[in-house]
């Protein structure tokens, strides 16, 4: 078995009040170094064996359920 | 005639759409989202709530129940379909409705008597306003902050297909202020407030939200 991740964020462009949310608690707690917070989501899939066949289907899983296209960029990489 | 009300797992507002069908004189048709076929409705409503819980994406999955298969051929066919809240999420989420509906800018749920202006009444769902008419129905969600890119907004705008515009404050921190959006044929209609919760005068804040109902049925008659 192999590991497939797909990291799924908001486009840059569109507001991510979670992460605002997570940004704003931060000097409430003494953390000051940080000057933004963007939250995605993490997705690990477990394939069988690492091909093109299984990257091009991971890729199509990413773009039409895992992500939003229309608000969310995706990125697909095997896990070390 | 008879409309569609589809239940997913999680929806909320199934029962007052069904209500707001009858008090406008149609003929409510319960449809559930396994459904392979659409019971040989004349038009379908997804209603609001929270669809196998929103995980993922709020619609993500339910867009992909089986039910929605036959709604999305019916709505590319001309039927008309009208998404409310979780609803509208889900038509955005099928494609049948461009943008997408993100977490309030504000970060918390909001629930209140919303006034809206309705923009375009040549829709499936609203022949039965006047132009420009503004009318009051609740709103409660939590993401209804409508997002699209620059040039969907734009040719939303420019060719009318802003059905619903927010008056008065912006909820949800929207693009345009916008509440509500058709398809370029007008039988598809999303929007975030909720019409099927101001049917009667005994709860809710008036009757203003029956006009989406009883406009579909002319349509449907016509």
């Amino acid at each position: 078995m192999a590991r497939v991740i797909v990291d799924v964020m908001p486009k840059p462009e569109i507001l991510d009040p979670q992460g605002k949310a997570v940004h704003g608690a931060l000097p409430r707690l003494g953390f000051t170094a940080v000057t933004d917070v963007r939250q995605g989501k993490r997705f690990e899939l477990e394939v069988p064996n690492v091909d093109d066949a299984s990257l091009a289907e991971v890729h199509r899983i990413a773009e039409t359920l895992l992500s939003n296209p229309v608000i969310e960029d995706f990125t697909v990489r095997v896990d070390a | 005639m008879r409309i569609g009300v589809v239940t997913f797992p999680g929806s909320l507002d199934d029962g007052d759409a069904r209500r707001a069908v009858t008090l406008a004189g149609g003929e409510p048709v319960a449809l559930w989202h396994g459904d392979h076929d659409l019971a040989g409705v004349d038009a379908v409503i997804l209603p609001g709530g929270f669809s196998y819980g929103d995980y993922l994406r709020a619609g993500a999955i339910a867009r992909f129940a089986p039910v929605m298969e036959q709604v999305i051929d019916a709505a590319m066919g001309g039927m008309p379909v009208l998404g409310i809240c979780n609803g509208f999420q889900i038509l955005c989420e099928s494609h049948l409705l461009p943008g997408a509906l993100i977490r309030n800018d504000h970060r918390t749920f909001v629930c209140r008597d919303q006034v809206l202006r309705v923009e375009n009444t040549d829709t499936a769902w609203t022949r039965d306003f006047s132009a420009g008419q503004e009318i009051t129905i609740p709103l409660k969600n939590g993401e209804g902050g409508y997002v699209a890119s620059p040039d969907t907004i734009r040719e939303l705008e420019e060719s009318g297909r802003v059905v619903f515009r927010y008056v008065g404050v912006n909820p949800n921190g929207s693009l345009n202020d916008i509440a509500g959006v058709t398809n370029e044929r007008g039988n598809v209609v999303g929007l975030m407030p909720h019409p099927e919760h101001a049917v009667e005068d005994l709860c809710g804040p008036g009757t203003d939200g029956l006009g989406l109902f009883t406009s579909v049925l002319e349509r449907v008659l016509a």
